[in-house]
């Protein structure tokens, strides 16, 4: 955002032509144009479906609402059939396991593969390229891949842990305890690409000689990390936190794709469950109610994804 | 005690065998003859191509289909947001802010939202099943992607650049499509990579936005695969890595945009 402030404080297109006052209005009216297909976008695909979604969680809206074309006011019944449900307290905690989990778990990961790259080696170009593999693939690919994998009776998992005595076919995706953990285990994966990137490109802006100079004073491996590495990543880390959430939180293929929110909605999330309600049960009220749910849940990570970002911009 | 460089290499490739063991193993199913499901070989002993043939003849139209639609969306979404970008970067338009703020916030939407509200939408306006609507839908996320990435790389651009062709007599229309957008060549080519994978892999809309087989998405197609019980993982698995091939291009001929976009997600 900085640079655009610059732009506007800039006398430079006014002092261009100050003789010229005529052709300003012109002018400005042409720049604005530059700007017309991108807003007129973001209002139809973002402004129109939030709006229309607000509208819709206080409608009775259903399938038969394209036929007739009516959709009854219903005031706050939609949320109180939500919320009221059994499903939503279930949805909600498993939202946030699901979010808490996946985070700490890329994370994690993600900060020692940046940590172990950043030395230089032999054919760490190519690991590393090699590492954005899972990340860039469609979600959906990674969710069949991994379903076959843990899959009870023929997976690989399964068969590799049978072989060496550590666990007797433990049902992956179909047993209400496991499905959460297995799910949350594949969306670590899909995650620790994109994270070990950002680290890595934030540890590459840290320069050598701090390091040099912890190293003379005794710093090294963990301690050079703890008062180096880590005070430095601070801004990168609170972007690729609050990025991670907010990403996170609104995960919908790889649930689908792996388990469709069961068994017995033990992976059912805030996301999958208002898809089930809009897109199954055909109920857009209710859908539209949870999905709004989802929004506000955001939006206060929206405003910490700011302040991050503002955080990060200034450094 | 430190490890020679060697030894890190070695570290590495273990890590990275035990991470891509899932992708091996999608490779080494796919190769499987019969779609065994049962005590599939560790090693593609005896390699067939069934699985591809199958593959090929019943998801070779969806694989068209995501094809048109990723390039069409690609298209559109250079189009929609390069002026854009350049304006934030170079303009100074009232409420660019504005414009900012609201792309920072339309990526706390989540998906299903959209989708809700375009179903109904898109059900009135007969867009429904079909590839323009799905190209529209899809560019949700390239077209904010696209503004973010290329307005930063514009921003470099020197001002003088832009005012040097404009004493010249060129209208901000000539010096943005005969200077600013040659010189942003990269930016664009990474905003276009990374709008093509962003919409060959989009599930969502391909689910809620179609129901018809006429206009279906491979990423649709997969999911209807294992939708039902499955008999026949190879062709599964040979769908799965015929869905893999733009990414993995992707890595093998256009490294250094796909680094330059990796980073530039996060520092938007």
């Amino acid at each position: 955002m900085a640079d655009v402030e610059v732009a506007e404080r800039s006398p430079l297109t006014t002092e261009d032509q100050p003789h010229k006052p005529a052709s300003r209005t012109p002018e400005r009216a042409l720049q604005l144009l530059f700007l017309v297909p991108a807003v007129a976008y973001l209002l139809l695909f973002f402004g129109y479906p939030v709006v229309k979604n607000i509208l819709m969680g206080f409608q009775h809206y259903t399938t038969s609402t394209f036929y007739t074309g009516e959709a009854p006011w219903v005031g706050l019944a939609n949320y109180s059939a939500v919320i009221g449900s059994a499903v939503f307290s279930k949805a909600l905690v498993n939202t946030a396991l699901f979010t808490i989990g996946s985070i700490a778990g890329q994370f994690v990961i993600g900060l020692a593969l940046a940590v172990f790259f950043r030395r230089k080696f032999p054919l760490s170009g190519v690991l590393r390229s090699l590492l954005l593999l899972p990340w860039l693939i469609p979600l959906i690919v990674s969710g069949t891949v991994w379903r076959w994998i843990l899959d009870q009776d023929n997976g690989a998992l399964n068969r590799f842990l049978g072989a060496a005595h550590l666990a007797d076919r433990p049902g992956w995706l179909t047993s209400t305890s496991l499905a959460l953990i297995a799910v949350i285990i594949v969306n670590i994966w899909i995650g620790i690409p994109f994270n070990a990137t950002i680290l890595y490109g934030g540890l590459q802006d840290i320069p050598e000689e701090l390091y040099e100079a912890a190293e003379m004073d005794g710093a090294t491996g963990w301690r050079a990390f703890r008062h180096v590495t880590w005070p430095l990543l601070r801004p990168v880390v609170g972007v690729v936190l609050v990025l991670g959430v907010v990403y996170t939180i609104k995960v919908l293929d790889i649930i689908l794709g792996l388990t469709g929110g069961g068994p017995a909605n033990a992976t059912q999330t805030i996301a999958t469950q208002s898809y089930h309600l809009s897109f199954q049960q055909y109920d857009f009220g209710q859908g539209a109610a949870l999905g709004n749910i989802l929004i506000i849940i955001s939006l206060v990570f929206a405003v910490l994804y700011l302040r991050a970002n503002r955080k990060a911009v200034d450094e | 005690m430190r490890m020679p460089r060697w030894a890190y290499t070695i570290v590495g490739v273990l890590i990275l065998a035990v991470l891509l063991f899932p992708l091996y193993w999608m490779v080494n199913v796919s190769l499987q003859p019969g779609g065994s499901a049962v005590g599939t070989p560790w090693l593609p002993i005896h390699p067939s191509f069934h699985g591809y043939s199958t593959a090929l003849s019943q998801q070779g139209r969806n694989l068209v289909t995501s094809l048109i639609v990723a390039l069409g969306s690609v298209v559109f979404s250079l189009l929609v947001a390069t002026p854009a970008a350049y304006a934030l970067a170079h303009f100074k338009v009232r409420g660019a802010n504005l414009v900012l703020f609201g792309i920072l916030i339309s990526q706390m939407v989540p998906g299903i939202v959209v989708a809700n509200a375009l179903y109904s939408a898109y059900n009135d306006l007969g867009l429904l099943n079909s590839i323009p609507g799905l190209i529209l839908a899809d560019s949700t996320a390239g077209i904010p992607f696209a503004i973010l990435i290329v307005r930063a790389f514009m921003g470099n651009i020197p001002q003088s650049v832009v005012e040097a062709a404009r004493v010249d007599g060129a209208g901000p229309v000539r010096a943005f499509r005969s200077i600013v957008l040659p010189m942003s060549r990269n930016a664009l080519i990474t905003a276009g990579l990374f709008t093509f994978l962003f919409t060959w892999g989009d599930f969502l809309f391909a689910l809620t936005l179609t129901t018809t087989e006429n206009v279906r998405p491979v990423t649709l197609g997969l999911f209807q695969y294992i939708g039902a019980y499955v008999n026949d993982w190879s062709s599964v698995m040979a769908t799965a890595v015929l869905a893999c091939i733009p990414a993995v291009i992707l890595l093998l001929v256009a490294q250094k945009y796909v680094a330059a976009g990796t980073t530039g997600g996060a520092v938007k």
